[in-house]
């Protein structure tokens, strides 16, 4: 059966082709993950593999664990209590969760962009300059300053204005200074939940248009609800669905993972298929 | 009825005057409750400043009082505020710390099967009544040493604690997690996102519940007088002796035969009731204004 799909969705076009899989090199490879809220299943037997310096987005209906599969990457769900998780995420080959991996570690190379704007209440100089300064990055400050807030699309708009609370930026604006104070650190991976759910359409643009940027430089993980985003940005695209256990409990799971272009236009699964034509979720 | 002015097809089986009734009869007793609750206060400020007024003047800060006074000299309770001062004082540097750090512990750090037991741990603490703490450190410090100042600061700070980690831990949890995400996300270290993330945002607030925190034990009285209370009429800054204090001066001239010592008793506890008063406001503007800085994000 053909699949059409709606206008809207027709896959970017300046998108180079994906070199064969195997000659990709590979950040994060991911085995057998089962993630558990207190007794509750959210996601189960996650097997996939990220790329280098390609945008992967994670796509899915509300409640199928793309925020805790995400969450999982850098060991940001450590801090919630009940949290369990079995299964293997090798990064670069070393097994993150092993007994003697500091999860600070893996956040220093493992950065991460929220889904509501969070800045420090600082300026917004020292929302870049606190993680470096923490961080023990002290040579060319100011530079490395206006490198991260130019690649983050926000310097010519907050230049004049670096001492001005970061509170005192729009949404938009305040997302912006959230991924460079992220990148600021330099980051080797940086992971983003839904990164412009609260953002208006120009902001969104903003976002989209610096992780194609920068994706030569950091390897991006990016959750969204939205299918034409993930169209427009991703390489690869993986889908997440909710499914039904024999006790009736519902977890999500990874139902397809391919080159973006592949799940839009011709997905094999059905489930999917319904999923990016709009027929479900 | 003004209210069936309007007619629908929900309003036909409604008993709406008689909801109106209910309603206003509840908020009329609700209004006198509060009117109560007010009107105790005010008639305590009333009737201490009735019987403080004519006692009221600087010499009760600036001048000791005299043992067996048979002239009209002059006294005061200089002796009491400096011992109030003193006593409360170090309390509060035994407990600020201790009690920071707890919450500290409790909301950043404890799994929280550990939180909720210690938590329950502060709340009975925080009930415990003054005069038990009192005994408690009598026992533990007094018998064989003689009272001191130390000692009436220690049964003070013991129900400072649970005061201050309460109120801490309350202020801590209005962070919001995304902030210390934000930070932990940057790969810095946990104590690090406490310190400079966290903390900050609540130094308002940790201010508050100190503060509110002093004015309570500022008028305790049963502890210290195990504690603190067998003592003369200098003024002393000396917390290894016994000092007076305000509290203790309040019930001893109570019981004074000399009407000129009741009316310095009534002044004393006039000159404490305002310290609580503005204490306890002076708190909560802070609180209000810590407040308003955390709902601006």
């Amino acid at each position: 059966m053909s699949t059409t799909i709606a206008p809207t969705m027709r896959v970017e076009t300046r998108r180079q082709p994906l070199p064969p899989r195997e000659r990709l090199e590979r950040i994060f490879s991911i085995e057998g993950l089962d993630a558990v809220y207190s007794g509750k299943p959210a996601v189960k037997n996650v097997t996939m593999e990220v790329y280098k310096n390609l945008v992967t987005a994670i796509i899915g209906p509300s409640g199928c664990g793309k925020s805790t599969f995400i969450r999982c990457l850098n060991r940001m769900n450590d801090l919630i209590p009940g949290f369990t998780q079995t299964g293997t995420i090798r990064y670069h080959g070393q097994d993150i969760c092993a007994s003697n991996i500091d999860p600070v570690a893996v956040r220093r190379n493992i950065g991460m962009v929220f889904q509501r704007p969070n800045p420090f209440p600082k300026s917004i100089r020292d929302n870049v300059a606190w993680g470096m300064n923490v961080l023990g990055i002290k040579d060319n400050q100011e530079e490395r300053i206006e490198r991260a807030l130019t690649q983050a699309a926000l310097w010519d708009e907050v230049r004049d204005r670096l001492k001005a609370s970061a509170l005192s930026l729009s949404g938009g604006q305040q997302q912006r200074l959230c991924i460079a104070r992220a990148i600021a650190v330099e980051p080797d991976v940086v992971l983003m939940d839904e990164p412009a759910s609260a953002l208006d359409p120009i902001a969104t643009q903003a976002i989209e248009e610096l992780m194609h940027n920068l994706k030569s430089e950091y390897t991006f993980v990016i959750v969204t609800h939205n299918m034409q985003q993930a169209a427009r940005v991703a390489d690869m695209t993986a889908f997440f669905s909710i499914s039904q256990g024999s006790e009736g409990q519902r977890f999500g799971e990874l139902i397809e993972y391919d080159a973006t272009e592949k799940i839009f236009t011709a997905p094999s699964d059905k489930k999917t298929e319904d999923y990016v034509t709009g027929r479900f979720g | 009825m003004s209210a069936q002015g309007l007619t629908g097809p929900n309003l036909r089986h409604d008993r709406l005057p008689r909801r109106r009734a209910v309603n206003r009869l509840m908020e009329t007793l609700a209004w006198i409750a509060a009117a109560i609750a007010v009107g105790i206060l005010g008639v305590v400020i009333f009737s201490v400043a009735r019987h403080a007024l004519p006692a009221l003047n600087f010499n009760l800060i600036t001048k000791d009082p005299i043992q067996f006074s048979l002239t009209n000299a002059p006294q005061g309770l200089r002796n009491a505020f400096v011992g109030t001062i003193v006593i409360v004082g170090i309390a509060t540097l035994m407990a600020l710390p201790v009690g920071i750090l707890v919450a500290i512990y409790l909301n950043e750090f404890a799994p929280a099967s550990i939180r909720n037991a210690v938590t329950m741990v502060l709340d009975v603490l925080n009930g415990v009544p003054a005069i038990v703490i009192g005994i408690f450190v009598f026992g533990l410090f007094v018998v064989g040493r003689g009272q001191s100042g130390f000692a009436g600061s220690f049964a003070l700070a013991c129900l400072m604690v649970p005061l201050v980690s309460r109120s801490t831990m309350e202020i801590l949890a209005l962070v919001p997690n995304s902030l210390r995400e934000a930070s932990l996300g940057l790969g810095v270290p946990h104590w690090r996102t406490t310190l400079s993330i966290v903390l900050p945002q609540s130094v308002g607030g940790i201010l508050t519940g100190t503060v509110l925190a002093v004015a309570r034990v500022a008028g305790e009285t049963a502890p210290l007088l195990f504690t603190s209370s067998l003592v003369g009429t200098q003024t002393s800054w000396n917390p290894q002796h016994a000092l007076q204090t305000i509290p203790v001066a309040i019930f001893e001239l109570s019981e004074s035969p000399d009407p000129a010592d009741h009316a310095r008793a009534w002044a004393a506890a006039l000159v404490l009731l305002l310290f609580i008063l503005f204490t306890s406001l002076g708190a909560r503007w802070l609180a209000n204004r810590n407040r308003s800085k955390l709902a601006a994000r």
